[in-house]
């Protein structure tokens, strides 16, 4: 006899079809399973404890991953420096661990500079790239030593005044250049080019001023290459033109800086493969790059030159897998096409790469049922807040937890505050500790910068 | 409503999940709970008397039931049409 006292769970009823075309097989598999901890501690003792939405960082997967590229790279070639781009993620306490981890700083802006330097980051240890340095800029930069590399003519004039004005000779600077690898498309609009000449003009330029000096080559193929093919040819290229430029203007380059662009384990939408398969891992990098400059650099010290630094720029492919980003199931909903839909408490306004990731989407515990494609928006009333526009998940409810991986690179520094505040970022330390190192936002945050007229203020009374 | 829950008495229902529309040719899987709903509405065309006898077999409001085999409903009207 059954006994009306126990009653089974109800879990929500699911139908899917059984499509023979245009299944991604690998996207099922992939996100098929659950995560409950983040290094170690629970995620959902962290929501309770700092709210929800929440990133979370993890210090062992930051220094674990920094310690491979400088392995992969500091094993196949003799000089190596690794720039830690800010604009990838600024918060203070990530940028510290990579400055332990023996990281310079490049930055693209006067506020990445001033960022760096209040870190404690010595002027000499910060490349400083970007379009535009303004007067006040680039005479601090000077002044203080920093490495400036110079992305057009116009710039080149200016910092020439600045350092002549400094009364300052010999300024060592480095410029920019942009070229076609025949890999990845040219970031033309950046820099001198290199096939029209522009690059050897400026280089002649900086050789007939007194006050400054080329002493380094920096070029940025792009972002998530995921090629490395790409950096064998980029290397080969600026190699080239190294000894050209040495030859032409007499000069001695000592730096070459490859920028960043190194593809983490994200999957690109419109990319089929899943990222463990298409992703290069920092060693076959390092193999490309190392592998070109072994070749072009074969007979340079026999020939009187110093074997150049090679300077990597790497953003991505540091943080991007050291962090997460928690989210709750707001609500469950039924598209009038069918589909079936999630509302989350996270949205684009601070998952900003989910407009080109399709992120690996997990819930937070190990849930019963067939798993539905189902489209995940976030909580902004705009059409273009979509987080996942496809994903097969179980049935959720509203509360559940799903967590978003990687995102630990520009979605801290591109996010917005745009109709909600900003949620806490805390880190997992190594010992196992939880340390917030970004409060959550609050109004006063949002309007201390404000100034209400007095005249203006609402009478409601 | 009415329609779609008697159109599920075409449907061959195996233990394990497997649904088969014999019409359309279409096959599809369902979990334990829509099972229970489509072994339920093979004999019972009136939607409230279904969610009354899921009451009694499941722990849960009868809004949220409700709203739960509504939204089954609507899904399954589009893949019976
Ligand atoms: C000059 C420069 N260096 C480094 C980076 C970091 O790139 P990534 O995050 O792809 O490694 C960028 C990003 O656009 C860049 O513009």
């Amino acid at each position: 006899m059954k006994n009306i006292a126990t009653k089974n769970p109800w879990v929500a009823p699911v139908i899917v079809r059984h499509s023979s075309s245009g299944m991604n097989k690998f996207g099922g598999v992939r996100d098929a399973q659950f995560r409950d901890e983040i290094a170690g501690v629970s995620i959902a003792e962290l929501v309770e404890k700092y709210g929800s939405p929440l990133f979370v960082l993890s210090e062992e997967h930051l220094r674990q991953s920094v310690r491979r590229i400088n392995r992969a790279f500091t094993t196949r070639y003799a000089k190596v420096r690794q720039a830690w781009s800010y604009k990838t993620n600024y918060i203070n306490a990530v940028s510290a661990i990579l400055h332990q981890e023996g990281c310079d700083a490049e930055v693209v802006s006067e506020f990445e500079y001033d960022k760096a330097r209040r870190l404690g980051v010595p002027a000499s240890r910060i490349f400083f790239n970007g379009p535009y340095k303004s007067r006040g800029a680039l005479t601090k930069a000077v002044s203080e030593g920093a490495r400036i590399h110079v992305d057009h003519l116009d710039e080149l004039a200016l910092l020439e005044e600045v350092a002549a004005e400094l009364n300052i000779l010999n300024f060592p600077i480095t410029i920019r250049l942009n070229f076609d690898t025949g890999f990845a498309e040219n970031w033309g609009r950046f820099g001198f080019n290199l096939e029209n000449g522009q690059a050897m003009e400026a280089a002649r330029r900086i050789a007939a001023s007194p006050n400054l000096k080329l002493t380094g080559l920096h070029n940025h193929i792009g972002t998530f290459i995921t090629d490395p093919r790409a950096y064998t040819a980029q290397v080969g290229i600026m190699i080239n033109f190294m000894n050209n430029v040495e030859a032409a203007t007499d000069c001695t380059i000592t730096t070459l800086d490859i920028g960043g662009g190194f593809a983490s384990r994200n999957a690109m939408q419109g990319v089929y493969l899943p990222p463990e398969q298409i992703t290069p891992t920092a060693e076959q990098y390092a193999e490309a790059i190392c592998g070109a400059l072994a070749i072009g650099l074969k007979d340079r010290e026999q020939n009187g030159k110093p074997l150049p630094e090679l300077v990597l720029e790497t953003g991505r492919a540091v943080v991007d897998e050291a962090e997460w980003l928690i989210s709750s199931v707001v609500a469950n909903k039924r598209l009038p096409t069918g589909q079936r839909a999630m509302v989350l408490d996270a949205g684009v306004n601070i998952l900003f790469t989910a407009f080109w990731y399709n992120h690996e989407v997990r819930p937070a515990r190990p849930v019963e049922g067939i798993p539905e494609d189902t489209v995940l928006y976030g909580p902004l009333c705009m059409n273009i807040d979509v987080v996942r526009q496809s994903v097969s998940l179980p049935p959720l409810k509203t509360g559940d937890l799903l967590s978003f991986w990687p995102v630990g690179a520009y979605n801290n520094t591109q996010w917005m505050q745009f109709i909600q505040l900003r949620p806490a970022v805390v880190m997992v330390r190594q010992n196992g500790q939880v340390d917030v190192v970004r409060r959550a936002e609050t109004l006063d945050d949002v309007e201390e910068p404000e100034n209400l007229p007095i005249d203006l203020q609402p009478d409601f009374s | 409503m009415k329609n779609i829950l008697l159109a599920t008495k075409r449907l061959a229902l195996s233990e394990s999940g497997f649904v088969f529309d014999p019409v359309s040719g279409q096959s599809f899987s369902v979990n334990d709970t829509g099972l229970v709903i489509l072994r339920l509405a093979q004999h019972q065309d009136d939607i409230e008397q279904l969610t009354e006898q899921l009451l009694e077999q499941f722990d849960a409001s009868s809004v949220e039931i409700k709203r739960d085999v509504q939204d089954f409903i609507h899904r399954l009207q589009g893949f019976l049409k």
